[in-house]
């Protein structure tokens, strides 16, 4: 049952209906109770009995959602917070239908059980959506992550799309109703009669008003409401506010807690070094140097790795240092990038063939790099392993699948495994499921030191030698072009891997194809924010302003007269034109750049303007981004994340690539894969259009089109075309 | 060696080897875990605190450095319990996302903005050269001129 197929005959039974077997269905996939998060107390005892008989003693009205005496309501997040503001959107969400007071919600991620996996909600949401991701290749994060079913995840900018449009509105409206319910039969009177607002219910005919708080105990009792009504967009209130972060307090005063402050009695410390190449293995270590300096306990050898556990962080690491461990190659050490771009180019062989009657043909050849995610906070695992029984401390992006890792690690059942989920310090794909070797080797590290709890700390050079890259890849495309400079036929070959969406392009072009070519290559790759999309959006958007340019149109003009087909594309393309006063005269040396993708269900047109001196000094301005996600939930954290993605995609395609030489990572630290800074970052102006078109995702559309806009505007700017990322490897220097 | 230094107004002897960066003697020894590891080679910031009223990065200093002194963390920018101007312009302009680089960034900017009181863009881009990968520098420019009553900057 973890398949799209079963995510299909799950929509053909009718569970995109609130039908109480929808509701109440024990746990069960077919039933899919848990699909909506509200289930609650009539679970079967046993895998999904969280929330169990003692729910209406505890005031717990659903899964999710718990009013308590003193009126407060606690708001339980199955999805990490990493940076973008989900548990308060999502709160937001639940609120909105509970009709409860802001002032007295409160959040927290939910424990790391499975009565929380939220990848039931993501089913609910493939429900809907999955047929039409395969109809047209669009949306495969939701498709992606139905596949990972039973996982806390949060990625594929899916939770408030698929957990809170499909669970937290469902859970305050079936809490509403049972509140209401509650009020008026303690007042005999009709429901119909009582209203909720503002966390109290009323009967306006008799005055009489009782809080949620009071009424929590006895609405807990009553059975969950089968269909509970949502609110219509024109009513909501909360979701029409930008609301503060519940988060951002905490982070201004040190008081955020992230895995690497997690602190236990006794607990000690690991400095780690794994094989430089990927699948190596520790072939020798003389562990001497090292056992003998101040606060080593011991050196913990491992098939990939050698680990120094010491009193504190500083003297592991400097006791690591002072070895000089021998591992082997996997039989990777002639791989260099050079030699993945030689098989790329192989493998891609010559540019695709466009009709022969055309009146241009315009060909090119694109190039992205391996990229790393470079999180803020280096990967961090504190473990203690106790005979069969474990407790984990870290931050992950799916927790409940990091607790598996770890029991696997341990060799103990995933039911002896605790884990708590800290804040993320950046998540980036980084902490998705498959990618916690950090949780595997630090399990590992801390059953050799059993039973003290031991915190695994990876340095800078860890996290930038040892990630799950974004890949490398490499596009050759060719297009044609007819007399009047119209459009015939855009067809490409790459390698590195793609999908429907990632290539998918939104213009009525008489021909296209996009074929996938393999080179295999040894390289860990991984998830990187807005996967697949941030090559193919630069492959595919700097290549249709190369045909704009060779039939000698204007690139805004020449997309937008391919969109009559596609409203939502059109209207997103032309805010951000307008937004950037697109078609206005600019110094010399200026330029700007169009560029447009829809990725997670969301369409961004982002315009760059840039400023590139006669040396060759390049000043990113401003970008503008037009985003069309449907509604919006919190329009300030919307922004957020669309600021984010920007400036994320912006200081790779400046600045970011991972080299590979004899088969391992060159690059160590900031100082050689280094970021932009504020001096080096635009202006930022987002705007978006509210449609009726499903909740689009917002962590990741930001991406894609950074840098094909960023290219395009130095293209306007200076005539120098970039074809490889990162632009700093271009010399933009007049000729 | 014992190192004698002032944290947060609060004296403290650490024996600890002179060598240890800063940042370990606080985060480990005294537990103050609000100053965080980025880098470890002083390029990103994360580490910032103040050594005498001076905005310093502390995974490379070495913990001797600091003898005799005062060091100001996050946890003691604003003593009892309030908050710093620039804590206050952080959260009115919504700054953090993930979070974990902004206790460095705004002692940096508590840094800067006790030199410099009022600074222009040039100047807060010469002194803030934290990095963060939310990407959140607008909103950071906007709060910095926030806090020093510049102007009525917004992030919009």
């Amino acid at each position: 049952m973890t398949d799209v197929a079963s995510a299909k005959k799950a929509n053909r039974t009718g569970l995109r209906k609130w039908s109480r077997r929808a509701f109440i269905g024990a746990g069960t996939v077919a039933g899919g109770g848990f699909l909506l998060g509200v289930a609650g107390f009539t679970f079967a005892p046993g895998r999904h009995s969280l929330v169990g008989a003692d729910a209406a003693a505890k005031g717990q009205l659903t899964t999710w959602i718990t009013i308590t005496p003193d009126n407060i309501v606690n708001i339980l997040i199955p999805h990490c917070e990493m940076g973008q503001g989900t548990p308060t959107a999502l709160a937001m969400m639940a609120a909105e239908e509970l009709e409860a007071d802001w002032s007295f919600v409160r959040v927290q991620e939910a424990p790391s059980l499975d009565a929380y996996a939220n990848g039931y909600i993501v089913r609910a949401a493939g429900g809907n959506y999955v047929p039409a991701v395969l109809g047209r290749g669009v949306d495969y994060g939701a498709y992606r992550l139905a596949e990972w079913f039973g996982f806390q995840v949060t990625g594929g900018s899916t939770a408030v799309r698929s957990t809170g449009e499909y669970g937290m509105r469902v859970a305050g409206a079936a809490a509403k109703e049972m509140l209401v319910a509650a009020a008026a039969k303690q007042w005999n009177v009709s429901v119909s009669e009582c209203a909720a607002t503002g966390s109290r219910v009323t009967h306006a005919a008799s005055g009489r008003t009782a809080s949620f708080g009071e009424l929590a105990r006895a609405a807990a009792a009553l059975p969950v409401p089968t269909s509970p009504a949502l609110k219509q967009p024109d009513r909501f209130t909360i979701r029409r506010a930008s609301t503060p972060r519940l988060d951002i307090p905490s982070k201004v005063d040190g008081t955020a807690k992230y895995a690497i402050d997690f602190s236990s009695p006794g607990m000690l410390y690991a400095a780690l070094a794994i094989a430089p190449v990927n699948g190596g293995k520790l072939l020798s270590v003389d562990t001497a140097p090292a056992d003998a300096m101040p606060g080593v306990r011991k050196v913990v050898t491992l098939d990939e790795a050698v680990a120094v556990v010491a009193d504190s962080f500083w003297r592991a690491r400097r006791a690591l240092a002072a070895l000089k461990p021998v591992f082997s190659d996997a039989g990777h050490g002639g791989v260099s990038t050079a030699s993945i771009f030689d098989a790329f180019d192989k493998a891609i062989g010559a540019a695709p063939e466009v009709p022969k009657d055309a009146a241009k043909v315009v060909t090119a050849e694109y190039r992205a790099p391996f990229l790393a995610h470079a999180t803020m906070s280096p990967m961090v695992c504190t473990a203690k392993v106790e005979g069969d029984h474990a407790e984990v401390w870290t931050g992950v992006q799916d927790p409940l699948n990091a607790r598996s890792v770890a029991a696997k690690a341990i060799g103990i059942p995933v039911a002896n495994v605790r884990l708590t989920n800290f804040l993320l310090g950046g998540g980036f794909g980084r902490g998705l499921p498959f990618n916690f070797d950090y949780v595997d080797l630090g399990a590992r590290i801390a059953k050799a030191m059993s039973p003290a709890p031991v915190k695994t700390i990876w340095t800078r050079e860890n996290d930038i030698q040892h990630d799950y890259y974004r890949g490398a890849a490499m596009s050759r495309h060719a297009g044609a072009l007819d007399a009047n400079g119209n459009p015939l036929a855009i067809h490409s070959k790459y390698t590195g891997g793609g999908n429907g969406e990632a290539v998918f392009m939104p213009y009525a072009i008489g021909a296209t194809s996009a074929k996938e070519k393999k080179a295999a290559h040894p390289i860990r790759l991984g998830q990187w924010r807005s996967v697949l999309n941030s090559q193919h959006g630069f492959f595919k958007e700097s290549f249709v302003d190369e045909m704009a340019h060779s039939a000698g149109k204007d690139p805004f003009e020449f997309r937008r007269a391919l969109l009559g087909g596609q409203p939502r594309f059109k209207a997103a393309l032309e805010k951000a034109a307008a937004m950037a006063n697109w078609g206005t005269p600019l110094e010399p040396g200026q330029g700007r750049g169009i560029a447009i993708c829809e990725s997670f269900g969301t369409i961004v047109a982002e315009v760059a303007h840039v400023a590139v001196s006669p040396e060759g000094r390049l000043k990113v301005v401003a970008v503008y981004a037009a985003v069309d996600c449907g509604d919006v939930v919190n329009e300030d954290t919307a922004k957020a994340q669309i600021e984010g993605g920007i400036i994320f995609a912006l200081s790779a395609a400046l600045l970011s690539e991972i080299h590979i030489k004899e088969g391992r990572v060159v690059e160590t630290n900031f100082r050689d894969y280094p970021m932009i800074h504020i001096a080096d970052a635009p202006t930022v102006t987002t705007a978006f259009l509210r449609s009726d078109a499903p909740l689009g995702g917002l962590g990741e559309p930001g991406v894609p089109p950074l840098a094909p806009a960023l290219v395009n505007a130095i293209h306007a700017a200076t005539g120098i075309r970039v074809r490889e990322l990162p632009i700093r490897n271009t010399s933009l220097k007049k000729a | 060696m014992a190192i004698m230094m002032t944290v947060n107004g609060e004296a403290h002897t650490l024996d600890v080897e002179p060598e240890m960066p800063l940042l370990w003697a606080i985060r480990e020894t005294l537990g103050l875990t609000g100053t965080k590891f980025g880098c470890g080679i002083s390029a990103c910031g994360a580490c910032t605190v103040h050594l005498d009223g001076r905005a310093v990065r502390s995974c490379t200093l070495p913990v001797s450095a600091a003898n005799g002194k005062n060091v100001t963390t996050i946890e003691g920018l604003a003593p009892n319990g309030a908050l710093h101007r620039v804590q206050q312009a952080w959260i009115k302009h919504q700054v953090p996302q993930c979070g974990y680089c902004q206790p460095g960034v705004i002692m940096a900017v508590a840094g800067l903005l006790a030199q410099i009181p009022n600074p222009t863009d040039s100047e807060i881009d010469a002194g803030v050269t934290n990095i963060c990968r939310c990407g959140t520098f607008a909103r950071m420019r906007a709060a910095i001129h926030e806090a020093a009553g510049a102007s009525e900057v917004t992030h919009d």
